[in-house]
């Protein structure tokens, strides 16, 4: 494997969770819910995967626990903000915290274990070709997921009618209520989505990153994925662009150490929320595009007239 | 967003803990852990000296224990929390709480503070460390005569004087090997985030580095290695289940008979402040197997963890050349323990600067 290789390797490889986290999020926040429980719906993704994988021996079923646990944690916050119109934030906060208390209690078992990893993708000849083989045809799976969950989910808001129901939900409540959408049922819908992408995004540091549970293994991925949401203006393109440049940033940061440039390693951690930050100036120095697309009742509780 | 969600997650923890309730004549012996117990590494390593006093003196006293506490001001309201809560004796498990356990401990004379790693102390205020450097040493010769490369790469959570020690140990080791072994160095600016460890993990073989060792606290980097099939050495605990092939050895920090010694001189109203620093000879720190290396290499890393342990020989010997080539300590002396405690400076060898 040549030195490039492993750079984009190790680049996509970081990158991947934060991009499966954030657009479920995505969705969510289209639709008008701000869910702060990321963190812990990837957490309980992470130890469900986990756990399954270990039981079971299949990779497979950990990532559908995975999924399972996050739908659960998900359909927990939906309960709470939609059906009880809690406080969204409150909620999302208190969704974290239950994750990361219960994945611990869930996961104590499970502690010190070898885990199974997800195996890669290897297509005969295709994933041998020089250069590009290892790198487009022979990612582990949920890389190709990723991608392609980004790809539907652009394509889905922007030129489908269901696409066009979760942003009016998320736009104005009260007028897709009126028009006689069922906007309670669309947010849960998201909101499940979202839940179900968080599980992948934790199965994916349980199963894929690194094959063991460790309590808080996420630790802070989930609210990165959150800004990276924001930072994308709610668009799946930038959301994914976002995540590469993170990723990228970060290990670009540990590869300029390794190999000793002199630079001091904090203002290389520093790096990638740096990038990130720019990144975000510069795209709202163009206000119209940013106002059309942030979602109008993002955050408030919806409930119907009688 | 991170800090304040663990914050948060540290106040609902002490509450948690106020709630239960307390025997009055049992003495109180509380713990604040920068990680999870379940880290399999530093925090595990604590807890384990915890459930060791709990074994030994269970029926005098009873342990408490607050995780994932960040450093700085939390830590000092979650100390506060401890003290309040009639803790009689408090070991604050980490080198960022010195200044908030020094605060609270002036505030609760009574109370018996212990800080791990620190230099700082009070009439109340204990510090306790061990000499991990000794087993620093013992893995960079084991390191430069299993390497093929004769780079090596390590893995470093924060630049402060107990890891730029082992960093030097390390290297010290290797070049009483072979005198031209090369060491990179990653800093990843955290204790505990496995992903990142295993990012720089990863960084560091893509570099040529046959040999990873880190001072971070999960096993994340020892199971990259296992995958990439090079070389690693376990921290804080026995790490040998992650990389079965790939391991060579463990460093095991042994904090219990530290942990009963000092909760039995609460007991017994003979605990003064001390600074402790016991390495091999206390048995604060230990080898795990040697696993996976030929017999010699075995034999000679065996021989200079006695050597170690008997006092014979101290890693730190002279001449130890710094970074920039002026001299540390000449031949036939050691570097002294002021340099060693405040260490600042790199060996010379190291790929990076400070």
């Amino acid at each position: 494997m040549s030195a490039y290789e492993a750079i984009i390797l190790t680049i996509i490889t970081a990158s991947t969770p934060l991009l499966l986290a954030a657009i479920g999020e995505l969705v969510v926040e289209r639709s008008g819910v701000l869910n702060l429980g990321i963190e812990g719906m990837m957490v309980m993704g992470a130890v469900c995967g986990f756990a399954a994988a270990h039981v079971s021996g299949s990779a497979w079923l950990g990532v559908l626990a995975a999924i399972m646990g996050g739908v659960a944690m998900s359909l927990l916050f939906g309960f709470l903000t939609q059906t009880l119109i809690t406080n969204q934030v409150a909620t999302g906060l208190a969704i974290t915290l239950l994750g990361l208390g219960l994945s611990g209690l869930i996961g104590s078992d499970f502690v010190g274990l070898p885990g199974v990893k997800l195996a890669n993708v290897s297509i005969p000849w295709l994933s041998e070709l020089p250069y590009v083989g290892r790198l487009v045809f022979g990612q582990d799976p949920l890389v190709y997921v990723s991608i392609g969950l980004t790809v539907a989910v652009a394509y889905l808001l922007k030129y489908t009618r269901w696409g066009l129901i979760i942003r009016a939900v998320g736009q104005s409540h009260t007028s897709a209520h009126a028009l006689g959408y069922r906007v309670i049922a669309v947010r849960y819908a998201c909101i499940a989505f979202g839940g179900a992408t968080s599980g992948l995004a934790g199965a994916y540091l349980s199963l894929v990153y690194t094959p063991q549970w460790i309590e808080n293994m996420t630790a802070g991925r989930g609210w990165i994925a959150l800004a990276l949401v924001v930072f994308s203006t709610w668009l799946p393109g930038r959301l994914a662009a976002g995540a590469y440049l993170f990723g990228g940033v970060w290990i670009l940061g540990l590869y300029a150490q390794a190999m000793g440039l002199g630079i001091p390693s904090q203002l290389l951690s520093s790096l990638p929320y740096v990038a990130t930050i720019l990144a975000l100036v510069v795209i709202s120095t163009n206000r119209r595009l940013s106002v059309i697309n942030t979602p109008a009742s993002l955050g408030q509780g919806f409930v119907p007239d009688r | 967003m991170k800090k304040l969600l663990t914050a948060a997650a540290g106040i609902a923890l002490a509450s948690a803990l106020s709630m239960s309730a307390v025997a009055a004549d049992k003495l109180k012996v509380g713990f604040i852990y920068i990680g999870p117990p379940g880290d399999h590494g530093w925090t595990y390593q604590h807890d384990q000296g915890r459930q060791a006093i709990d074994a030994r003196l269970g029926d005098q006293v009873e342990t408490v224990f607050v995780e994932n506490v960040p450093e700085g001001p939390d830590a000092e309201r979650t100390i506060t929390r401890l003290a309040r809560q009639g803790a009689g004796l408090i070991f604050t498990t980490s080198f960022g709480y010195m200044d908030p356990t020094l605060k609270v401990a002036a505030k609760f004379p009574d109370v018996k503070f212990e800080h791990a790693t620190g230099y700082k102390r009070a009439d109340n205020v204990s510090t306790y460390s061990s000499r991990f450097y000794e087993g620093r040493y013992v893995i960079g010769q084991i390191a430069a005569k299993t390497s093929k490369s004769g780079v090596a790469g390590y893995i470093g959570s924060f630049p402060i004087p107990e890891v730029v020690r082992g960093i030097n140990a390390f290297l010290l080791g290797a070049q009483s090997v072979n005198p031209d072994f090369k060491l990179k160095v990653v800093w990843v600016n955290s204790w505990f985030d496995p992903g990142r460890e295993a990012d720089a993990a990863k960084v560091l073989i893509s570099q040529g580095a046959d040999i990873i060792t880190q001072h971070t606290d999960s096993t994340a980097a020892v199971q990259v290695a296992e995958e990439q099939g090079v070389n690693a050495f376990g921290q804080a605990s026995d790490m040998e289940a992650f990389a079965p092939n790939a391991l060579l050895t463990s460093i095991i920090d042994n904090w219990s008979d530290y942990y009963i010694a000092r909760t039995q001189a609460v007991l017994d109203g003979t605990w003064v402040s001390t600074d402790t620093f016991g390495g091999m000879d206390a048995n604060m720190v230990n080898m795990g197997p040697f696993v996976n290396m030929p017999a010699d290499v075995k034999a000679m890393a065996e021989a200079t963890t006695a050597a170690i342990t008997a006092g014979e020989f101290h890693p730190f010997s002279g001449p130890v050349y710094k970074q920039d080539g002026s001299l540390a300590a000449a031949e036939g002396e050691v570097v002294d323990l002021g340099s060693l405690l405040g260490m600042d400076w790199y060996v010379q060898g190291v790929d990076d600067k400070l």
